[in-house]
């Protein structure tokens, strides 16, 4: 949580930096707007990337059912209801995941593979080629270009959050994921909290493909893949243990700020595209280098007790 | 020589260490005694260099050595890999010649008399004791000038710790430096030439001579009553809670018996004649194979703790290796008291934290848990002890009408010991049915008022409590055994 506090700060300084000295004033409110919109997606998939990693899972599939959902909406004309089916099917296909993990006891990391697989095969059923619309009543609601509607859905995600942490099944994915074998010593339902935590997640990415499409006004079949990689990365930055049972979404969320950021600095920048992700990787570098200091120390502090 | 002066230590909050001073000298054995939470384990790791002090100066002259308490073997390699990770015997391309790997190994074994380790036999598939052997082995094989040994005997039997006691008394002749803890007395009376007790992260003394009542009130800073409570009696009449019969499990073959309200019954028996597997599948977390169990008269099905947690079964499990106890280790105080009860403390799936607060304050008093902060303070932190109470306090806010209680006392200092006789006499008077099984036969013979003595999954002999004299408990579980 601090590193990635620490991560955003210094990433947003640059911004600042390379903003006003390529354009010559500050950002104005119209920028930090379609940043945010930008944002989004990437922080509810973040957030349900952070849960199941807290659990001491991985959710590859998060790209699979994003597309899908984006696939689904764009193609039935972006209503309303459209985007209810899109939640309802996505979370279906996180408890999907979640049974499999829990109940197959199979590796998170290969269900997640097979289902990432799976989900974007249907996702290019559903919508072959990009296109497809959102209706601009919804668009206004979810991301209006010029009000800043997004703020609400920040401000869920963040409170979502907080409330989620005070709750029974909040305690109880810490405690799954520090050590699974004492949580069920505990009287723990351990497979009901992985469904749950999977479920959440595939709610997350509906969320995610619903915003998406209303931030980009159209749909392609594709577009949820690159989101499989920037989640596992913001999970990183946001100082989330792979281990399991350590860490906050806030800290994912707030990588996920940061790593769009990065996308915008380098565009400002004036950096050929051709060498944009060689530059993430670095900042990734740099970020999980800051992150695992703090966890090594972490660790040498532990171990003495 | 080794010289510590003046060492500090903090984690987090906590200090662990406070201006530690110790000396050992050249051909001497040397114990360091103390409780749970003396600081004993973390002036050990200083000394070796496995942490840095806040302050102070650590001297050595000459080769350490160190085995740890928590094993520092891989457990996945192999005991040859093992004993040579550090130094694998290689050929002409600095490639290791795994061909003489285990021969080398084989020949290490048998010049320290310990033949019957296989040295390419996975090191996680052995049992604890000869684990502990292998890593002494690796420690003793350097020839060190300084042996440090951290708790090398709890896992030992009898005739194990005469084989490492031949080897410190060697190393002494040879002039090494050897420094060691235990928690038994008699060990260090036996071995030590000088002991040095440490309390609260300070040193208290160093002496020659020190009688072991001297030693538990300058360990513990009171004086302590070394006897056990009065049980109160079993009601005339108590009912029947747990009704057990021809349980299979494990190593346990055909066990039968019933448990009373306000009744402790103890389990007694050689090492490993299926106790664990008891107590393991009447809480659920092992499949029985066969036999039936009944609660409050009713038959009960477990077959995951969940189930024996909601009719109100808690275990206290402190296993051999003691490195989880079905407690959270990185969570704190209040989130593993609270976890077994969140249906109580929650409204609407939110966890009412003033609920929460005052059930946490109510255990840590009631149990005497020593927490500077036990709302945040994460239960690793704390020393053996308190994690045991923490594991005790998570059923009795169960309201759990049955307790298992698997060796609580196991690894604990003599005043946290105490509190837990005590507590037990109490729990007995409220009504609780105790089942109680402990690795210090002694505990067995004061503290139940009937004894189970299992043999090779049976029971053996059943006797009335209590017994007081433990030799009668090892008579009964050797009897017909030729």
């Amino acid at each position: 949580m601090k590193q990635a506090l620490l991560v955003l700060t210094g990433t947003y300084t640059t911004y600042l930096l390379v903003y006003t000295t390529s354009l010559g004033h500050l950002p104005t409110p119209f920028d930090y707007l379609s940043l945010l919109n930008t944002c989004l997606p990437l922080i509810f998939v973040a957030i349900g990337q952070s849960l199941v990693v807290l659990t001491g899972g991985i959710d590859l599939s998060v790209g699979g059912i994003m597309s899908l959902g984006i696939a689904i909406i764009a193609a039935r004309g972006g209503t309303a209801t459209a985007a209810l089916t899109v939640l309802i099917i996505c979370t279906a296909c996180g408890v999907l995941n979640g049974l499999l993990v829990a109940r197959g006891r199979i590796a998170p990391i290969l269900t997640t593979l097979a289902t990432l697989s799976i989900f974007s095969g249907l996702a290019l059923r559903t919508l072959p080629v990009p296109g497809g619309s959102i209706d601009p009543g919804l668009r206004a609601v979810l991301t209006h270009p010029d009000v800043p509607t997004g703020l609400i859905w920040l401000g869920a995600a963040v409170g979502g959050w907080l409330v989620l942490r005070r709750t029974r099944f909040g305690m109880r994915i810490y405690a799954v994921g520090s050590d699974e074998a004492a949580a069920r010593a505990t009287g723990i339902p351990v497979v009901r909290v992985k469904v749950g935590v999977y479920g959440l997640c595939g709610l997350c990415c509906g969320i995610a493909a619903v915003l998406y499409v209303s931030a980009t006004t159209s749909g392609d079949p594709n577009a949820g893949m690159p989101f499989i990689l920037t989640s596992i990365a913001a999970v990183v930055v946001g100082g989330i243990a792979f281990t399991g049972g350590r860490g906050s979404a806030l800290g994912a969320m707030a990588g996920a700020v940061a790593l769009t950021l990065v996308t915008d600095v380098l565009f400002f920048a004036g950096i050929d595209p051709l060498y944009q992700s060689l530059f993430q990787g670095l900042f990734l570098v740099v970020a999980v280098l800051l992150g695992s200091g703090a966890v090594l120390a972490g660790n040498r502090r532990r171990a003495a007790a | 020589m080794l010289m510590v002066s003046g060492v500090s230590k903090s984690f987090g909050g906590v200090k662990a260490l406070r201006d530690a001073s110790f000396a050992a000298r050249p051909g001497e054995i040397h114990a360091l005694a103390g409780e749970n939470g003396a600081g004993k384990s973390t002036l050990i790791k200083v000394l070796c260099g496995v942490l840095r002090p806040d302050s102070g100066t650590v001297q050595t002259t000459g080769e350490l050595a160190t085995a740890f308490q928590e094993l520092s073997l891989a457990p996945d390699l192999t005991v040859a890999e093992n004993l040579f990770l550090h130094d694998p015997p290689r050929g002409r391309l600095g490639l290791v010649r795994r061909s003489v790997l285990a021969p080398r190994a084989d020949e290490l074994l048998r010049r320290f008399g310990v033949d019957y380790v296989d040295s390419r036999a996975v090191t996680a598939d052995l049992s604890v004791a000869h684990r502990q052997i292998v890593e002494l082995v690796r420690a003793l094989a350097t020839e060190p000038e300084i042996l440090v040994l951290d708790e090398p005997t709890a896992a030992l039997q009898e005739s194990q710790v005469a084989w490492l006691a031949g080897h410190m008394r060697r190393l002494r002749e040879q002039g090494c430096c050897v420094v060691f803890t235990s928690h038994r007395w008699r060990e260090i009376e036996d071995l030590a030439d000088r002991v040095t007790v440490f309390r609260n992260g300070s040193h208290v003394t160093t002496r020659e001579k020190l009688g072991e009542a001297e030693a538990v009130t300058l360990m513990s800073g009171r004086s302590i009553d070394r006897t056990y409570p009065r049980l109160p009696p079993v009601p005339a009449g108590a009912d029947r809670t747990l009704t057990v019969s021809g349980l299979r499990a494990g190593a346990l073959r055909e066990v039968s018996f019933d448990l009373h309200r306000g009744e402790v019954l103890g389990v007694g028996g050689l090492a490993g004649q299926g106790q664990a597997d008891l107590f393991l599948a009447l809480f659920g977390a092992r499949r029985a194979a066969g036999g039936t169990i009944q609660l409050a008269g009713r038959p009960l099905r477990v077959r995951r703790p969940r189930d024996a947690i909601r009719a109100g079964i808690g275990i206290a499990y402190v296993p051999e290796d003691r490195k989880s106890e079905g407690l959270l280790l990185p969570m704190s105080v209040r989130d593993n008291l609270a976890l077994g009860i969140l249906d109580r403390l929650s409204s609407a799936g939110l966890v009412r934290r003033s609920a929460e607060r005052a059930a946490v304050r109510s255990m840590v008093t009631q149990l005497g848990i020593v927490a500077s902060r036990p709302m945040t303070q994460p239960v690793g932190t704390l020393s053996g002890g308190n994690q045991q109470k923490v594991l005790m306090g998570r059923w009795l806010l169960t309201d759990a009408e049955v307790l298992l209680l698997y060796d609580v006392t196991r690894g604990v200092d003599a005043a946290t010991k105490h509190d837990f006789y005590q507590l037990i006499a109490q729990l007995a008077e409220r009504g609780k049915a105790i089942l109680l099984y402990s690795s210090e036969t002694e505990e067995i013979a004061h503290l139940c008022h009937r004894v189970l003595v299992l043999r090779e999954g049976r029971i053996a002999a059943e006797l009335a409590g209590p017994v007081g004299d433990a030799e009668q408990i090892v008579a009964a579980s050797m009897r017909e055994r030729r």
